[in-house]
């Protein structure tokens, strides 16, 4: 780590103009830029804290939504009562998230923009398009185990590693940004890109840009839930995940919302699923077509090609368990 | 000119302290190179094992993942203080699910922990001891307000002390010598002397 | 039967439960933090270490560019091949740091930058540009590979091979025969505490605050490294993070500190970090194990053959000794083992708990529960109809060898009859299942030395270079120090862990026990004799008796010791995702006398938490282009936490007594692991019916694709 500025600005217009520093970046909780830094991926000049400039209130929008400062912690947020309440999903999704400590660390802001846990991409004496455009990708021929079968190209296949942002993307929530120009809205769904050519361009933010909040739009009435598959039973990243939040009206799907995660570079939102499941009525038989609609352009390689029945199992079970439906009792043998 | 130091004023184990840091230095370095508090220990330097975790501002916190000079103006307290700590949700000044918070008690709790680690031999090479107690105290503290975890039922839930409940939030605390089994039990018992 | 159990009531004052058992006497230092460990000796002038890693796996330093880093504040010097003391030839190439330009390993310290703060050689490290001439690296251990051979000895000294009649003709006779190939891949020792060390030199004599299992073996090794007499070398190492092998032997960050402080003059600490203990600390080799069982239609074994296939590093070589028990495990008139060994572009495999008994009683004991299926023979009762009278590679007889009774009582503990005859149970998208294996591990015992003194004022002081790692020898050993002197520990001092106190084994191969309760026990024996023939006075100074267990050991009779155990699983699996849990295991173990039974639960449950780790999920990941372990840190190979482990139980025959010494103990540090995988792919199998031959036991392992 070479010699770092720091500084803890007034307010949101005096970060903006810090950030503006060649070299600078935002800092929430650093839980996963100090350890970049460390690694030597990211080579600040200058560190803005962003911690400490009130974005870690929550409050109630009209209509019955939630506005979520950026600087909220994890732990916060999922143990705030209106979130519980309203946003089971959210919370589900925090507390499957990294640890406790963790969780009291890592801010709204930060987990959003977090970085791929791609093995290659932490490691600087690999190649890594996204850490050095142009460099290869070592994983497409190595380690890829955990990597992502849906959204990638050839020149990164890295997953999003958040569990927080997956529900957000069930919610439809959206991110509001100041960015010296004034303020905008965007989608969480919107939020990341997918890598094509330029993986090292992760989200639709302009440099500068600074997240404020998060709005939950207001709940409906529906049942949710988070499921989280991981090699080990706590503390460990997904190896694929699914938010899932269905409004069921008498016997049909009112409305169905799908997100997956751990399975592609963003947060995925799977529409293709949705479509047919929406205003249909729900079976096991439909939820099969429904998650093979949404596979249908997966390109699982050698070592991940296993997503794609344990994403179809996972979403056929969650699914079952949400409209009442009995799964289907499979064998492994 | 850019500056790489700051003067930072934190509160560590109930001590006011005024020091000059280098931006780069951890919570964990500043803790343990230059105060010489080492009972806060480095495992892994990324936040992968719970090794470092200390109280800050009444929260359990990985100190290997903060810079020193983000916790200026906060209150630290390290294994070498946690004998005194209380072991109710005070600390945390948030509200359970319903508006309550639990009191069990205060003042000492981390002593109590400390003391039932030893009975229940809730240790072995004790590399990962300090982490596992300060986490504990923040376990029994988040429980107490009402925080959820991953196994609960529901998360509107109100939790409840229990070894589901503990094995899943100290997860964040890895032990190579493997007293895990030992470990929960020290923490429900050390609850029990509380209560 | 010894309930280790039972619910603890402590004496606070005097640290005991109950039963008076001792508890972890340095268990106050350790949770109020007053516990130093290597790093954190603290010295007013002291300089930090951080050594440069090789970022290709072979090939040729071109040029080594420090104009960056040596002009960063702080620094003092660098070490590298371009600026480095002559260090002699030596066996251990990982000790043999900065004599030459070439590579041998993606991962080998190239170069050590050495700075008066952490920051600056940290910041220094990554300034240092090294220019390489890459050749292509040989990285993937397979059984066809064209440079395997067998090596004169596997560890320590056991023969490479054995051959007992003809098993070839014993499988074509066979009425059942098993014939399967198992893999474990590497593991990662991965204590708590990363290595590390702090060296002090004072008028050419060093002292090394160290992180190490022992110090004799330490110091002779440094010294050699050094080129300097072992006598001039100190080791102290009173607290040691866990090490499980891997802080066995020295490992390289000793001799970056002793020769950056010999050049700095000032001590120098060097510590590893996680990432860099992937390749400098010594690792579990990955293995590939074929093993052919052979037996007639009611289970008894004709033919036992278990050939492996492992690597080692082109520096050093380490053969691990995976089929060795095999050789002693179960009856049969033809048998086989062997190991063939390749030297690849890698760092050095070296010990991790129980080297050769755990990888290769995965394979055995997964294979004997192939063998039960086979033959419809519920697989405790296959193991008890195998059991031998003698050791069947050696015609000797068995020191203590109590298998089938742990293998009984564990059955009736864990209602294994009931559970495994019920079959699979479903429980929603969870199918669960039960699965047994055995545990082995060798019992024996090394010469030590130790000193018993007496004072007038009623203490007693017992010295002991012996290490405590995490083990509880510092409690099990004070409290057989006072059982042999008949005070009470309070009156007791014992003192460990520094080589300037008698020399004794160090903590490995689970020989502490027995060695250091021997040398302990015969020094308060002699001393007691000396007071007995004295006129009752002692003089302020004391009375001291120093003794060595050297011709005891010798004088061993040729009995076959081994610690048994069985091992009982209870596993869930999903049928969904594939994730298996497992919510229950019990043991029953074999092991001598045990000293102290709240320490020796600990090991127990500690070593089948390990292997429940290493079932499901501890494996370095390859990457054969890049010549590395891409899974370098604790967020990749995962290790178990408190989430996998909800319930572990302990217990151990009673009556046990070894020959090994007057206190009749084995140690109980490795058998727990042993067996613990196989119990756990038994079970997985049984809930499934998928036989899982490669670990960990992957959840992608498990669906079907």
């Amino acid at each position: 780590m070479t010699p770092l500025g720091y500084a803890r600005p007034r307010d949101v217009a005096d970060a903006l103009d810090r950030a503006a520093a060649p070299g600078a970046m935002f800092i929430g909780g650093g839980t996963n830029l100090v350890d970049l830094m460390k690694l030597g991926v990211e080579t600040p000049a200058a560190l803005v804290d962003v911690g400490r400039l009130g974005l870690d209130r929550i409050e109630e929008l009209a209509g019955g939504g939630l506005r979520i400062g950026a600087a909220v912690r994890n732990s916060r947020l999922a143990a705030d009562a209106r979130v519980r309440q309203r946003y089971p999903v959210l919370a589900e999704a925090l507390v499957n998230g990294a640890s406790g400590q963790l969780r009291n660390m890592a801010t709204v802001g930060g987990n959003l923009l977090q970085r791929t846990r791609c093995a290659y991409f932490q490691d600087t004496s690999a190649d890594c398009n996204k850490r050095v455009p142009g460099s290869g990708c070592s994983a497409r021929a190595g380690d890829h185990r955990n990597l992502a079968i849906l959204g990638g190209s050839p020149a990164c296949i890295a997953t999003h590693p958040s569990d927080m942002a997956v529900a957000m993307v069930a919610l439809d929530a959206v991110v509001n940004v100041r960015t010296p120009a004034g303020t905008s809205r965007t989608d969480v769904r919107e939020l990341h890109r997918l890598p094509g050519s330029t993986p090292h361009i992760e989200t639709v933010l302009a440099a500068g840009s600074l997240i404020e909040s998060v709005d939950l739009p207001a709940p409906v009435e529906a049942r949710s839930t988070y499921r989280k598959v991981r090699d080990r039973a706590s503390f460990a990243f997904a190896v694929a995940s699914v938010a899932a939040i269905v409004q069921l009206d008498d016997r049909r799907v009112r409305d169905v919302r799908i997100a997956l995660g751990a399975v592609a570079p963003r947060p995925w939102r799977a529409s293709a699923a949705e479509d047919v499941i929406r205003g249909e009525s729900p079976s096991t038989a439909l939820f099969e077509s429904a998650i093979a609609a949404e596979l249908a352009d997966a390109e699982p390689l050698r070592g991940n090609a296993y997503k794609v029945p344990l994403l179809r199992n996972l979403v056929v079970r969650v699914l079952c368990e949400l409209c009442g439906v009995d799964p289907p009792v499979r064998s492994l043998a | 000119m850019t500056n790489f130091h700051s003067t930072i004023d934190v509160s560590v184990n109930g001590q006011r302290r005024s020091d000059e840091v280098d931006h780069r230095s951890t919570l964990l370095d500043y803790l343990r190179e230059h105060l010489g508090l080492t009972g806060s220990k480095k495992g892994c330097d990324h936040g992968q094992c719970g090794a470092c975790t200390v109280l800050q501002d009444g929260l359990r916190i990985n100190s290997c993942l903060q810079l020193a000079v983000m916790a200026d103006g906060t209150e630290v307290i390290t294994i070498e203080g946690i004998d005194a700590e209380g072991i109710d949700a005070e600390g945390i000044h948030t509200e359970g699910i319903d508006g309550t918070v639990d009191r069990a008690g205060s003042g000492g709790g981390g002593a109590s922990l400390q003391r039932t680690f030893v009975e229940l031999d809730g240790l072995q090479c004790g590399y990962c001891t300090p982490g596992q107690i300060c986490s504990a105290v923040g376990v029994i503290r988040e429980i107490a307000a009402g925080w959820p975890s991953a196994v609960m039922e529901q998360v509107t839930d109100r939790p409840a002390l229990t070894e589901a409940e503990v094995r899943e939030r100290m997860s964040g605390n890895l032990c190579r010598c493997g007293a895990y089994v030992n470990i929960v039990p020290a923490i429900l018992r050390a609850q029990e002397l509380r209560s | 039967m010894t309930s280790l159990d039972s619910a603890l009531e402590v004496d606070a004052e005097r640290l005991t439960d109950a039963d008076g058992t001792l508890l972890r006497v340095d268990g106050p230092d350790k949770v109020t933090g007053r516990a130093v460990y290597a790093a954190e000796h603290h010295f007013a002038d002291q300089a930090y270490a951080v050594p440069v890693t090789s970022t290709i796996a072979k090939g040729m330093i071109m040029a080594i560019d420090v104009a960056d880093a040596e002009v960063v504040a702080g620094v003092l010097t660098i070490i590298s091949a371009d600026h480095a003391p002559v260090l002699p030839e030596g066996d251990d190439g990982e000790l043999r740091l900065f004599q030459s330009h070439e590579v041998a390993y993606r991962g080998q310290i190239v170069a050590a930058v050495v700075a008066t703060s952490l920051e600056a050689a940290v910041e220094a490290a990554g300034l240092v540009r090294i220019r390489y001439d890459e050749a292509p690296a040989d990285v993937l251990l397979r059984t066809d590979h064209p440079r395997l051979y067998a090596p004169e000895h596997v560890n320590p000294d056991f023969a490479t091979d054995t051959t007992v009649g003809d098993v070839e003709a014993q499988l074509a006779q066979a009425d059942v025969v098993v014939d399967a190939t198992y893999t474990t891949p590497g593991e990662h020792n991965n204590p708590m505490e990363p290595h590390a060390t702090i060296a002090v030199w004072d008028a050419g004599r060093l002292t090394l605050y160290d992180s190490v299992q022992g110090s004799q073996r330490a110091r002779r090794a440094v010294a050699a490294a050094l080129g300097i007499d072992p006598d001039d070398v100190r080791v102290v190492y009173q607290f040691v993070g866990g090490g499980f092998g891997s802080k066995g032997s020295s490992r390289p960050q000793a001799i970056v500190a002793a020769l950056a402080a010999r050049e700095v003059d000032r001590p120098v600490v060097c510590v590893v970090s996680r990432a860099q203990m992937f390749t400098m600390t010594g690792y579990r080799t990955p293995t590939i194990q074929r093993v052919q069982l052979g037996a007639t239609a009611d289970g008894r074994l004709t033919a036992t053959a278990h050939d492996v296939w492992e690597q080692t590093s082109t520096i050093a070589e380490f053969a691990e000794q995976t089929a060795v028990a095999t050789r002693h495990m179960y009856a049969a008139p033809g048998r086989r083992t062997t190991h063939r060994l390749v030297a690849l572009d890698v760092p050095t495999p070296a010990w991790m708990r129980a080297p050769g008994e755990c990888p290769g009683m995965f394979a055995l004991e997964s294979a004997m529960d192939e063998l039960a299926t086979a033959c419809a023979i519920d697989p405790v009762e296959l193991r008890i109809i195998n059991e031998p009278d003698l050791d069947p590679e050696t015609g000797t007889p068995f020191g203590d060898r109590r298998l089938v009774q742990c293998l009984r009582d564990g059955a009736r503990r864990f209602s294994w009859a009931e559970r495994r005859g019920r079959g699979p149970q479903r429980d929603g998208a969870w199918l669960s299942g039960v699965g047994v294996a055995s545990s082995v591990y060798p019992a024996r015992a090394q010469t030590s030395a130790a000193r018993a003194t007496a004072y007038p004022d009623g203490r007693w002081l017992v010295e002991i270079d012996a290490a405590d790692i995490g083990t509880g020898s510092r409690t099990a050993l004070l409290g057989y120090a006072a059982e042999c002197l008949a005070v009470s520990a309070d009156r007791v001092e014992l003192r460990i862990a520094d080589s300037a106190l008698p020399a004794a084994m160090i903590a490995g191969g689970s020989m502490g026990a027995a060695s250091w309760t021997w040398a302990i026990g015969k020094a308060c024996a002699e001393l007691q004799q000396r007071l007995d023939r004295s006129d009752g006075s002692i003089p302020a100074l004391g009375i001291a008796v120093e003794v060595s267990t050297k011709d005891e050991v010798a004088a061993l009779p040729d009995v076959s010791r081994f610690s048994f155990g069985a091992q009982f699983v209870e596993v869930r699996v999903n049928t969904d995702t594939g994730e298996t849990r497992v919510p229950h295991m019990l043991g029953v173990f074999s092991a001598g006398r045990i000293l102290n039974p709240v320490m020796a639960r600990s090991q127990l449950i500690g070593g089948m938490t390990m292997g429940l780790s290493m079932a499901l999920m501890e494996e370095a990941i390859l990457d054969v282009e890049l010549g590395y372990v891409v899974n370098h840190d604790l967020a990749q190979y995962h290790i178990a936490t408190h989430a996998d482990v909800p319930s572990i139980e302990v217990h151990v025959l009673d009556g046990g007594r070894s020959d090994l010494g007057r206190a009749g103990a084995q140690g109980v540090g490795e058998v727990g692991i042993v067996g613990a995988a196989a119990a756990v792919a038994n079970a997985v199998h049984h809930a499934t019916g998928i036989r899982v031959r490669d670990l960990p036991i992957r959840l992608d392992r498990l669906l079907p694709c």
